[in-house]
Parts: C-alpha cells; sequence; structure tokens
C-alpha cells in the first residue's frame, strides 16, 4: 500500500515537474509564439470592453486628447472582428460613432461607417490605408485594430529568460513605411511588451511600448502604452480604464441601429 | 446648482412654458416640487452640458444690387443638452444669435426630443429632430426631410443644411427587414431661397431678384391634415445596404404657383430605393426615386412641376493616405416632357433632363488637425456650377477656425447654380466648443 502511495505521488511529481519544465521550456515555433500574442493582444475573451483616454502630445509640446469607449466581439480568436467606439471627448466629435467589421483575410477590406449626429448621417467610409493616423494621434489604425499575420514573414531573432524577440518583415515592402519592426513578447503572458519599427534605411523611428500590463479576469491587458515617433519628436500615450471581458455582446449590437443610438453600455 | 438650472431648462421645454411661470412666481419652494415632479415622470437623470460660441462673417465677392455686401456676420451660442435617465434619452439643442446682416436676433431650436426603447425591437424618438437617410453626399432624392438651403449657400456650418422636423420616428427592428416609419402631422418644408438672404432667378420678371421680390408662399400648414409620412425599409446583406423608401407629402421647396402669384408647395409622393456597398477598395452606391407630381399628373399644368424621375450612382476611395475622392453622377429626368413644353407660359423652357456630376476631395494634414476640402457641382446640360471650397484647421481641442467660399457660376442666369452668381460669398469662422 505505501509503496504503492509513494509510485502514485512519485508519477504526480513527476508529471508535474515535467508540465512546469515544459512550460518554462521556450517556445521555438515563432508561428505559434506570434498566433498566441496576436490573440493576447487583440482577442482577450470574446468580447470586451474599454474607456480609452488618449493623450496626444505633438512635436511642438502641444497636447491633444481623446477619451472614447470602445466595444469589440470576436467571431473567431484570430478572425473577423467587430468593433464599436463612441467617442466623447474632444468635444466637438462627441457622440460621433465608429463602427468596424473588421476581416482578417488578407483580401478583404474592413467595412467601416461613421455616425454624424448633428446631421443624423452615416457616411459609409472608404477602407483606407491601414498605416493613417487613428484619430489623429501617432497610434495608426492598424496598431489599433491589429496588422493581420498574414502580411509579414516572421523570424525568432532572440529568447531571453523573460522574452521572445520577433523579427516582421513585410512580404509587400511598398505598401508600408516601415522596413521591419521586431516585437517584444513576453514568454508567460505573450503580451507584446515592445515593438520597433526601423525604416528602409534600417534607422529605428517608432517605438510602441506596454508600460503597464494588468490581469482583469484572467486576461493579461495592457492598460498603459506609449507611442513615440522618435523622427518628429511627438508620443500619444494611451490608458484603458474600465476594462471588462466576457459580457455576452450581441451581434446586433454592430449594427445601424446602435450606430445611430449607441447601447447604455457604450455610452457609460 | 448648474445641473438643476439645466434641468430646469430642459423641463420647461418638455413640459411646457407655463410651469415655469408659476416656478418663476414662487421660487425655490416650486422648483423643489417640480424636481419631485420630473423624478417622478423619469427617475433619476445624468445631465451633460455641452456647445459652442461662434464668431462667423461673410463678404459677397460680386455686387449685387438686391443685397448688402455682407452675406453673413453673426455671434451664435449653440446649448447642447443630454439628460439619461433610466428608460428615457432626453434632447435639447438650440441656437442664440444675432445676425447683423438681418439686424435681429434669433433663436433656432434645432432638437428638443425624447428617446425610448418600449422594446427589444422598437426604438420611439418624437419631438424636434433631424432626420436623414439615403445614400447621396449632399444630394438628397429620397431624404425628403427639411434642408436649409440658405444656411448652405450662405456659408454656416455644413450642420445646418438639415434642418428640424417636429415628428415622431418609429424604428422597428426584425431579422427579415427593419423599418422606419417617420410622421410630421404638421407639413415642415425647406429653409428654402425666399430673396431675402440670397438673390434668385425670378420667373415671372425673367431676371435675378432679390430684396425687391421676396417670395411669398402659401404653405399647407394645418395639423394632422397638411401632414407628412415616411417610410424607409432597410436591410444589411453582408455588408450591402438595400432600402426602399416611401414619403406622402409636398414639394419640400416651392414646386408651382397660385394664380395670385404665391409659391406653392403642391402634393408630392416620393418611390424610391437605393444600395450600398464595397466596390473595389472604394464604397458605390446608386439611388433612385420617382417623384409623383400628384397636383399635376399629366404634367400638364404649367403652374406646377412635373413628375420627375431622379437617378444618382456615387463612388468614393481613398486615394493616398489622408487624400479622398468622391464622384457621384445625378439626373433629374422630366416624366412628361412634351406636356410641360406645350403648357409653359413664356420664359426659358427648362431642359428634360438635368445632369449633374459632383466631385469631392477631401486632404488632411498636420495630425488630421488640418482638413482641406472641395466639394463642386457641376451641370454639364445647365453649364453652370457650385464650388464650395473650405478649409478646417483644429488649432486647439476646443477652438476651430475655418475658411471658405460659396462660388457660383453659369453663362445662363435661368439655371440651377448660376441663378446664385451674384451670392458668390467668402466666409471665415472662429469656433470655441465645450
Amino acid at each position: 500500500m505505501k509503496r504503492l502511495m509513494m509510485a502514485v505521488l512519485s508519477v504526480a511529481v513527476l508529471w508535474t515537474t515535467a508540465r512546469t519544465w515544459a512550460a518554462d521550456e521556450p517556445l521555438t515555433d515563432v508561428q505559434q509564439i506570434v498566433d498566441k500574442a496576436n490573440v493576447v493582444a487583440y482577442y482577450q475573451g470574446d468580447d470586451g470592453k474599454a474607456l480609452v483616454e488618449m493623450k496626444i502630445t505633438d512635436k511642438d509640446g502641444q497636447v491633444r486628447e481623446r477619451r472614447f469607449v470602445i466595444l469589440r466581439k470576436d467571431q473567431a480568436d484570430g478572425g473577423d472582428q467587430k468593433y464599436f467606439v463612441y467617442f466623447q471627448r474632444p468635444a466637438d466629435v462627441r457622440r460621433m460613432t465608429y463602427m468596424v467589421h473588421k476581416h482578417a483575410a488578407i483580401d478583404k477590406d474592413d467595412d467601416r461607417w461613421l455616425y454624424l449626429p448633428s446631421l443624423d448621417l452615416i457616411k459609409r467610409i472608404a477602407a483606407g490605408d491601414k498605416r493613417t493616423s487613428f484619430v489623429g494621434s501617432h497610434f495608426l489604425y492598424e496598431d489599433v485594430s491589429g496588422r493581420s499575420l498574414a502580411e509579414d514573414t516572421h523570424e525568432l531573432v532572440e529568447t531571453t529568460e523573460q522574452h521572445y524577440v520577433v523579427k516582421n518583415t513585410p512580404k509587400k515592402p511598398d505598401t508600408v513605411e516601415f522596413g521591419y519592426f521586431t516585437v517584444v513578447i513576453d514568454r508567460k503572458t505573450f503580451v507584446p511588451m515592445k515593438m520597433e519599427f526601423y525604416d528602409k534605411n534600417d534607422t529605428l523611428y517608432r517605438v510602441i511600448e506596454s508600460k503597464k500590463v494588468e490581469k482583469i479576469q484572467d486576461f493579461y491587458t495592457v492598460t498603459e502604452s506609449v507611442v513615440r515617433d522618435l523622427k518628429s519628436g511627438g508620443k500619444t500615450e494611451m490608458r484603458f480604464t474600465d476594462v471588462q471581458y466576457n459580457l455576452g455582446l450581441d451581434d446586433s449590437l454592430f449594427s445601424e441601429r446602435y450606430l445611430r443610438r449607441p447601447p447604455r453600455e457604450a455610452m457609460r | 446648482m448648474r445641473g438643476a438650472a439645466w434641468a430646469w431648462m430642459a423641463a420647461i421645454v418638455l413640459l411646457g412654458a407655463p410651469a415655469a411661470a408659476a416656478q418663476d412666481a414662487a421660487g425655490d419652494g416650486a422648483a423643489v416640487e417640480e424636481q419631485s415632479l420630473w423624478e417622478d415622470l423619469f427617475g433619476p437623470t445624468d445631465w451633460a452640458l455641452h456647445g459652442f460660441y461662434e464668431v462667423r462673417a461673410g463678404y459677397r465677392t460680386r455686387k449685387d444690387p438686391y443685397q448688402k455686401d455682407m452675406s453673413l456676420m453673426e455671434t451664435r451660442l449653440q446649448v447642447d443638452i443630454d439628460g439619461y435617465t433610466d428608460w428615457a434619452d432626453l434632447k435639447f439643442k438650440g441656437d442664440v444669435y444675432g445676425d447683423l446682416v438681418d439686424e435681429q436676433g434669433h433663436f433656432d431650436l434645432r432638437e428638443a426630443n425624447i428617446f425610448f426603447r418600449p422594446g427589444d425591437a422598437i426604438d420611439v424618438k418624437i419631438g424636434r429632430q433631424i432626420l436623414t437617410w439615403g445614400t447621396g453626399d449632399l444630394i438628397f432624392i429620397n431624404d425628403l426631410f427639411p434642408k436649409d438651403w440658405q444656411a448652405f449657400f450662405i456659408g454656416r456650418d455644413t450642420e445646418y443644411l438639415k434642418a428640424p422636423s417636429d415628428a415622431a420616428k418609429i424604428s422597428v427592428f426584425s431579422d427579415a427587414v427593419n423599418v422606419d416609419f417617420v410622421y410630421t402631422p404638421q407639413f415642415d418644408s425647406d429653409r428654402h431661397v425666399t430673396g431675402e438672404r440670397l438673390s434668385y432667378w425670378d420667373a415671372n420678371v425673367q431676371r435675378l431678384a432679390g430684396q425687391d421680390r421676396i417670395v411669398h408662399t402659401d404653405k399647407p400648414d394645418r395639423w394632422f391634415r397638411d401632414d407628412e409620412f415616411a417610410v424607409r425599409m432597410y436591410k444589411n446583406v453582408d455588408n450591402v445596404e438595400l432600402a426602399v423608401y416611401g414619403y406622402w407629402g409636398y414639394w419640400k421647396s416651392p414646386a408651382g404657383q397660385s394664380a395670385s402669384g404665391a409659391a406653392l408647395f403642391p402634393d408630392l409622393n416620393v418611390y424610391g430605393a437605393s444600395v450600398r456597398g464595397t466596390i473595389g477598395e472604394g464604397i458605390g452606391n446608386v439611388e433612385v426615386g420617382y417623384y409623383d407630381s400628384d397636383d399635376d399628373p399629366g404634367g400638364d399644368d404649367g403652374r406646377i412641376d412635373n413628375s420627375q424621375l431622379r437617378f444618382l450612382v456615387g463612388y468614393t476611395q481613398e486615394m493616398a493616405k489622408d487624400f479622398t475622392a468622391g464622384v457621384q453622377y445625378y439626373i433629374e429626368h422630366m416624366m412628361d416632357y412634351s406636356a410641360y413644353r406645350a403648357s409653359l407660359m413664356g420664359g426659358r423652357a427648362r431642359d428634360q433632363n438635368r445632369h449633374v456630376v459632383t466631385l469631392r476631395l477631401t486632404q488632411l494634414m498636420m495630425n488630421q488637425n488640418l482638413r482641406l476640402s472641395l466639394f463642386t457641382y457641376y451641370s454639364p446640360s445647365d453649364e453652370d456650377a457650385y464650388m464650395r471650397p473650405n478649409l478646417h484647421y483644429k488649432a486647439t481641442d476646443n477652438l476651430a477656425l475655418e475658411l471658405g467660399a460659396n462660388v457660383f457660376f453659369g453663362d445662363e442666369p435661368h439655371t440651377f447654380f448660376a441663378q446664385f452668381q451674384n451670392d458668390t460669398n467668402i466666409y471665415a469662422a472662429v469656433r470655441y466648443t465645450f
């Protein structure tokens, strides 16, 4: 009996140790790493909500602010998503709503709508260059909604005690302003901690850093980040508060009805 | 205290002015009482107060014998109050402005309405409201809600192109189709060109006219009899937006003349449809509407506008980073042209088809704080044009500067845009938003 106990115990210990050991064993498949990081960065939970505040500082030190509520619902991890953005500040864009049906397929453009309350007008926005500023900040549309992994080739260039460093090179270099970018990914949480963009002359010109990561409802969440434009000297700080996941948002929220009159969840 | 004061202001609008008089007489005690009446009706309410203060000035670039040289000179305060209760959203938005062109003070109540969701699939909005639907860009076929062409042409903010409706809008949603019903109990016409601020082609005297010949109208205005009814059924199929429309009411701007010379708003019914979706890298839209001029079914009444078929096709695409171009082709086709020609009582005949091409160019610069835009209407059949260049700069989050112009061209003064050539103006504005 005692022998059996010992056997069971040692198997259990071994198994646990093996598991722990396996978890510490760094991944070597770069696709697996970027897939995980992509889900952590953009697809936490089935849906989510956050109050987002941006502080945009231009090269002359002038500060502008943005505040909006963002709702998101995933169709599938790494797949299509629906976004709803309700602006609160500045006052001239207050109550404007912006809706995106994001398509993960590389050859399918996102569908975007903008509602202007003073005209009661729904404008459909032509799919644009995704590397255009998002709401006038130093964050680009693509930083906020996620760059399709299929756009780049990925190379694991370094594995440290805490991080993976992945180099991403665009498959179609003429469609983007950068030459390549590197992402430092936390080995434990898979949160991208730092992104560094190099221009076509291999000069670093743009850095996005995660300044604060919090565990919210078991999901690691970047609640403070900053993007710096090293060429102009401008930066945008972004802060997420009131973050909630798995609210059970219905698909019908992402429709014309709620674009014209957002759900209370979005307005508060 | 300030919140309570604003709550009170909105209460005046929504519950009626008599209560206000009582409050004034009785002082604070009554205010407490009224506050609880408010609570009984709406429950706890969160208020938000916003608005802007604006100075806007404009000048005619051509001498107009019938108008002042100054086309715009106004200071405006817009107050925008939102109230959120457990079951309803309340909205009040009003403009107070002093106008040096007509030397008067004005109050323009833009919105005063209540919105609620009585069921999972029903939205209701009742009161004064801005209403828009359809797919055109500054061309309206199935959107028969009132427009303020005067504000548009003299260079007020584009927001003012939409004039408010006093209406009830009921929206019903289902998987099969969504339906909007809008009932306007008393006809809301456009704020059309009257000669007071803008000169126009007066067909009666066959020349340009302005303050010397102010348009007098005979407008249908009986409550619940001279009413308007508009409906839209729409559905989104894989992000292709399909809609059909119906309207039963009146021509929104004068489209006829009585024997005594008053401008009329004859009966009009409109039936139409639209499609909007992604085409290639841009957005394409098609819209059509049949304008049934119900008081002139055969088209042989020379005093009333003919029935028309209106058609629009448009395409918008981002051409480069932060640079967008949009084109539209639009046609108005008169249905009973030979009857119209036969009934014409002198003056120049219109063409059977009026063709218009529009081009919108928008460039964003300086972190999207500077917007340069140019909207052009050009009619190859009338050989006239209307250009709207505009520069909008956000100096700070609260302060915006604007510079623009309304430029009208044309050889024949009786055509649609050419008639306004003496109204060509440049304008500038400073707006502080809070």
